[in-house]
């Protein structure tokens, strides 16, 4: 039956279904060569689980992925805390000069290409490691901060303009301060969008390579980088079982954020 | 105090006062982390190269120079830098493809999903958004599966008998332009999903009700309206594009170089961080003058 549909268009849905195939054939190939039994990445030796043990017993892959989730935490809880304050700032009390510029310094990093902001990030710091022989991961952290702060500010504004100023208005009729009201009606309100921000800001930093390549110090390899170098020399099959896993928990995190905003609708 | 201040003047400076503190956290963070480093970098591009990377002291314009002259050793004549008008043809060319590709794909299964009924919208629409949320490494990783010597494609076509001897797809401006397609696709496919969305399928009914072709529905009526969510898919693919760095490293194998590679070059074997500082302003003034082109092209429809 060839019904006339208003919203169909011709080859339309050929070319989505061809996407869709196309945008999941590279990923499911890794995911199933990540239990590949085989030694080498060109054959098919059956099932086996044998490549997540070799990258569960390899001490770098623990030692690195460690550290990118300590930065990933430190960068998060930096971005999500001053961006959530900067976008209360630019979204309540009246309209005050210089609040625009408020809003380009927050989104700077978001029109800069990530190589751009690593170069300028390399030189920054280099005489100030040597000046100060500090090495430690504080300058990874602030460089993944500034680098995810966009996203967690976005949103969060977004939620803040959205909201329904009543209930606001509602707290201070019946004499709660400002802290008060806040802390009880305007934070809890827009509690979604916070964690969705910081949620964008942590997948974002275990994702950063660019910028973590040029930033860090020596054996500072977080799991990103650790993949580059490897995906440089002879690739073992142990990284798709890494990939795998790395896509597993991305995927969890996605299915809570997913379930996370449907309930509140 | 001001005798000529009212109340409502000292609550007005009150607000502006909070609100300046507020945002106090987030404006020193990015002013020293990020606009701090970039005036740096602006200053690094005027010195002199060290012998072992890093700067001298020194002022000159050469980093700028070297843009896109290059002087003979020999005679010490200026002549065009071949080498990096090569590459910022191709980091351009390959931008230019990627963001028309992506949006020649990107439309219709954006389309797709925004036509889908509601229950099944929301799945499409969450099987777009893991390949956007995946690690851009796993996805580059999985292009360079796919198309390597011994990958998925030459693999299957071998063992059909299509051909004998793998295809070369790796390290070519074609593995590179793939790998870039492939990756900001969902950057496309999500803000004309969001145009979409909120699009009243009522016009095109209306459109058709006065005997519009299905041609003149899409040149006509989508198109038009769909124009901010097109715009903004054109600038989330393309602006990545011209900055993409770990796609024409691991795809293009080192020898195809783009833009971003050819700044890492400067600060590894190249050891020349002015030249580096320059190139990445200049990455920088492209970038921006593309966003303004972009934004400008759609105010300047809309107005019409």
């Amino acid at each position: 039956m060839n019904r006339f549909s208003i919203t169909s268009l011709p080859g339309f849905t050929p070319i989505a279904l061809l996407c869709f195939v196309l945008l999941y054939l590279p990923i499911l190939t890794i995911v199933a060569f990540s239990f590949n039994g085989a030694k080498s990445m060109n054959d098919w030796g059956g099932f086996s689980l044998h490549w997540y043990r070799v990258a569960w017993a390899n001490e770098a892959v623990k030692e690195v992925t460690l550290r990118s989730l300590v930065v990933a935490f430190w960068a998060t809880l930096i971005a999500t805390v001053a961006a959530t304050l900067a976008a209360l700032a630019t979204t309540r009390g009246k309209a005050f000069r210089g609040r625009g510029v408020i809003g380009g310094m927050v989104n700077q990093t978001l029109v800069v290409p990530e190589i751009v902001t690593a170069i300028s990030l390399l030189i920054f710091f280099a005489p100030i490691k040597v000046a100060s022989e500090y090495q430690g991961l504080g300058y990874l952290i602030m460089a993944h901060a500034i680098w995810v702060l966009p996203l967690a500010y976005l949103p969060i504004r977004a939620r803040l303009e959205g909201m329904d100023l009543s209930m606001e208005s509602a707290a201070a009729d019946l004499y709660a301060t400002r802290w008060q009201t806040l802390r009880h009606v305007t934070l809890p309100l827009c509690a979604p969008a916070i964690l969705a921000g910081a949620m964008l800001c942590f997948v974002t930093s275990l994702d950063t390579v660019v910028i973590t390549e040029f930033v860090k110090s020596g054996g500072q390899d977080t799991l990103a980088t650790f993949m580059l170098s490897q995906l440089r020399r002879q690739i073992t099959p142990e990284i798709n079982a890494i990939s795998t896993a790395l896509l597993g928990f991305t995927l969890i995190l996605l299915t809570l954020s997913f379930l996370l905003t449907r309930k509140r609708d | 105090m001001d005798p000529g201040l009212t109340a409502e003047d000292r609550t007005d400076r009150e607000n502006t006062r909070r609100n300046w503190l507020l945002s106090l956290p987030a404006l020193v963070v990015m002013g020293l982390f990020a606009s701090l480093p970039m005036v740096v970098m602006g200053v690094y591009s005027f010195l002199t190269p060290g012998k072992y990377g890093n700067v001298e002291w020194v002022f000159s314009t050469d980093g700028w120079t070297g843009l896109f002259l290059t002087r003979d050793i020999f005679d010490g004549t200026l002549g065009w830098a071949d080498a990096h008008l090569t590459i910022l043809w191709r980091t351009i060319r390959l931008s230019l493809l990627t963001t028309l590709i992506t949006f020649v794909v990107g439309f219709p299964t954006a389309w797709f999903i925004a036509t889908r009924p509601a229950r099944s919208r929301a799945i499409w629409l969450f099987l777009i958004t893991i390949p956007f949320w995946t690690n851009l490494l796993i996805r580059t990783f999985a292009i360079n599966e796919v198309i390597r010597n011994e990958g998925l494609i030459n693999t299957v076509l071998i063992t059909l008998g299509v051909i004998t001897t793998p295809l070369q797809m790796i390290y070519t401006d074609g593995a590179m332009l793939a790998g870039m397609t492939y990756v900001y696709l969902p950057l496309m496919v999500l803000p004309l999903f969001a145009v979409m969305d909120r699009f009243d399928m009522r016009l095109l009914e209306a459109a058709y009700d006065l005997y519009a072709s299905r041609r003149k529905v899409l040149t006509h009526v989508l198109l038009p309206i769909l124009r901010p969510g097109i715009v903004a898919g054109c600038v989330l693919v393309f602006i990545p594009s011209l900055g993409a760095y770990v796609i024409p490293r691991v795809l293009g194998g080192g020898k195809n170089m783009m833009l971003g590679n050819l700044i890492e070059l400067q600060f590894g074997q190249g050891r020349n961080w002015p030249l580096g500082a320059a190139l990445s302003i200049f990455l920088a003034v492209i970038v921006f003058a593309a966003l303004i082109l972009f934004l400008r092209t759609s105010t300047q429809k809309d107005a019409r």
